[in-house]
């Protein structure tokens, strides 16, 4: 009995060992994620992504991820097991990993990095992005259109760049449409918390709004939106099942492109630090189907999606004028250029709100 | 016939010795049933868990400084239970001490100061968390209020008021808005030990506060004390030992360890200040509080063997693609059996015949 468990022992012992010798050969390319994957969401996403990438090129690699990491003094160790693993492309795919990712990055030159959302990169460290504000422009024009009361309730996350210049896409979009729009802001304060998300959902609501916007990941708020019979944007993923009632679109992140071109570089030798922000152009992102609203609201849409595309359309198009009052300095010739928004951390005129932090 | 619990006249040496090694052995038990029920071969996870991180440098040194706050909030805890001052709000405590250390480091920043701005940060820290804890601990002896529940709820306070000062006063002004400060300078930073690691002065100082409690709590009366007045209340009453400046006490000295974790942390592996510092090292020194016994060395021992699961868990993670939520399960199936065993010291199994008299009742 005892001989044969050893045997058994023995045998098992080897076949990891010989599994993990034939990975030896592939490219490994590692994940650090800040969630769970679970059924949808900023992590899942990215998980997606990786799983396109593996369609791809799962003979030429192997690819290995660590979920759940904390944006804390833990990151800088996960992102180093990766690198002890044998990675040799490490997407870290949160803003808060920038720092410790820097860190490993000069720890490990012959390495490569690749941070999404930051704005530090190295030599051996790239950085990836997507200008979601322009679709939150594209869903500024379908909430004016489509909102009854005049009042847009939106559930905002963190009060950094990337959530405030979403805001103010809206904002200018509808203004096009109904200059007297206003705007009901909660601030959440978190990525990912369902409770919360519903609570802002139902004191928007009660507040007037009868379009919900939110820069937070959960369904709730649609679910929320959906049992009082009002229209609400999804967010990362596809959540019309959540409101098939309800959902006008969402943005969709899409990093799987991304990542297969990434890895195709890496693969012929040619990757090299760069900092992508990738438009509705890029792929890197996209518009859900657009539903629950009339024919003609739709073209609309389509139409202002197709002007984004091919350049004639931009969201901060110049003049603007600040919360207060003041024309903002266009740096970008008839647009605002991409450090402005970027680091963007104003609110446009007509937002009745006080930016957290100001 | 029936299997009942009895208590034991005495405390068993015996069972308090190998109760954790039980518990261990029961875990292993339980995991491999686990690994084996996700198709994973056990013997490998194992290897994963346990040896695998201990067989490199690398990852003693992450072990180390994983172990380094918990072990250090805990000492303070331990010395606060032991007294029957229930401290929950350690992370509170670590909180407030990261945000008073940052403070000088933020206010010294791009400035030419010397080399007393970390010792002046570490002070700073500790003395915070000391006051910080204190609240809880005069609320508790002056109007009677349940410690349990203040000491938690200032855990919120602490972390809103980081929160705040991050995103407002000491955001990094080149940081794009993102919440957090600038990058501490080389003067504001715990020296690091080895090059190109991550092992840093905080763990030489988690281990001489382990001293410093072995010898308080085994050597000088005030030690004495705190175990008489948590184990024979009445007793240390009769002895002149006052109960109320005990509380007081403790949860200070808790409170400064605490707080001086914090800013060990922030001035170490993290180089600035932010929200999110702490993945619950406040809490989770509580259970390793009461893993190592409350008593330093099993402290040491029982933070040292949380952080090896925590770098197992994610060895195992990239190696075998076991998910994190096994790791989880596996924390928490040691403690269980951990406690179930410890109760073996203080009780027995007893197979109790109904037909049979039983004259001592059953605990």
């Amino acid at each position: 009995m005892s001989k044969s468990l050893l045997a058994l022992a023995a045998g098992l012992l080897l076949a990891g060992s010989i599994s993990a010798a034939s990975a030896a050969d592939k490219l490994k390319v590692g994940f650090i994620y800040l969630g769970p994957i679970g059924d949808l969401g900023w992590t899942y996403q990215h998980d997606q992504g990786r799983l396109a990438l593996v369609k791809e090129l799962g003979d030429k690699i192997e690819t290995t991820y660590l979920e759940n990491v904390p944006e804390g003094p833990d990151a800088e160790r996960s992102i180093e097991q990766l690198v002890r693993a044998g990675n040799k492309l490490i997407f870290t795919t949160s803003f808060g990993y920038m720092d410790p990712t820097l860190k490993v990055a000069k720890k490990y030159p012959n390495v490569h990095f690749e941070h999404a959302t930051g704005y530090k990169r190295n030599p051996n460290m790239s950085t990836y992005s997507a200008k979601w504000w322009q679709g939150r422009y594209i869903q500024g024009l379908i909430a004016a259109k489509m909102s009854k009361t005049g009042v847009l309730g939106y559930i905002g996350s963190f009060p950094i760049p990337e959530v405030v210049s979403g805001i103010n896409a809206t904002m200018l979009a509808a203004q096009t449409i109904n200059p007297n729009i206003k705007v009901k802001i909660i601030w959440a304060n978190t990525w990912f918390d369902p409770g919360k998300e519903a609570d802002a959902a139902k004191a928007l609501i009660d507040q007037g709004a009868d379009i919900i916007m939110q820069h937070t990941d959960s369904p709730a708020a649609m679910q929320i939106a959906s049992e009082r019979g009002k229209l609400a944007f999804g967010q990362d993923s596809e959540m019309i099942k959540f409101g098939p009632k309800t959902q006008l679109t969402s943005i969709l992140d899409t990093w799987g492109p991304y990542y297969i071109e990434r890895v195709k570089a890496e693969l012929a030798g040619t990757w090299k630090s760069e900092d992508s922000w990738g438009g509705l152009d890029s792929h890197m992102f996209a518009m859900a189907p657009y539903t629950n609203m009339p024919d003609e609201v739709k073209k609309m849409a389509e139409d202002a999606q197709a002007a984004i595309i091919s350049g004639k359309l931009h969201p901060f198009k110049c003049p603007i004028v600040g919360q207060d009052g003041k024309p903002v300095e266009c740096k970008g010739g008839d647009h605002l250029d991409d450090g402005q928004i970027l680091g963007m951390n104003f609110y446009v005129k007509g937002i009745d709100d006080k930016l957290p932090g100001k | 016939m029936q299997l009942v619990l009895e208590k034991r006249a005495e405390r068993s040496g015996t069972i308090a010795l190998v109760s954790p090694l039980i518990a261990v052995g029961l875990t292993i038990a339980t995991m491999v049933i686990l690994f084996a029920i996700l198709g994973k071969n056990p013997l490998l996870a194992l290897h994963a868990y346990f040896i695998a991180p201990l067989t490199d440098g690398y990852s003693l040194q992450e072990i180390a400084v994983k172990a380094t706050p918990l072990v250090m909030i805990a000492i303070g805890l331990s010395l606060c239970y032991l007294a029957k001052a229930w401290n929950i709000g350690a992370e509170g405590q670590f909180l407030i001490g990261a945000v008073a250390g940052s403070w000088i480091a933020v206010r010294t920043q791009g400035t030419d100061a010397g080399a007393w701005v970390l010792p002046a940060m570490l002070i700073l820290a500790a003395a915070a968390g000391a006051l910080y804890a204190l609240i809880p601990a005069i609320c508790k002896v002056r109007f009677g209020a349940s410690e349990i529940l203040t000491s938690l709820m200032l855990v919120y306070v602490a972390d809103l008021f980081l929160d705040y000062l991050v995103r407002g006063p000491w955001r990094d002004p080149h940081g794009f808005n993102f919440p957090t400060t600038a990058e501490f300078d080389p003067v504001a930073t715990v020296p690091l030990l080895i090059e190109g690691g991550r092992l840093h002065l905080g763990s030489i100082i988690a281990l001489l506060v382990v001293a410093a409690a072995a010898i308080l709590l085994g050597r000088t009366i005030k030690g004495f004390e705190i175990r008489v007045v948590g184990a024979a209340p009445r007793a240390a009453r009769f002895g002149g030992f006052k109960a109320d400046r005990l509380v007081i006490l403790t949860f200070a000295i808790s409170g400064a360890l605490a707080g001086l974790a914090g800013i060990i942390e922030v001035a170490g592996p993290i180089g600035h200040l932010q929200p999110g510092i702490s993945p619950g090292y406040g809490f989770t020194a509580i259970i390793v509080a009461f893993l190592g016994r409350l008593n330093p060395l099993g402290i040491l021992v029982a933070g040292l063997f949380l952080a090896l699961t925590f770098i197992g868990g994610e060895q195992a993670q990239i190696a075998m693609k076991i998910p994190l939520d096994v790791t989880k399960v596996f924390q928490g199936i040691l403690l269980f059996y951990v406690l179930a065993c410890d109760s073996l010291i203080l009780y027995r199994f007893k197979l109790v015949f109904p037909n049979r008299q039983v004259t001592r009742g059953a605990g």
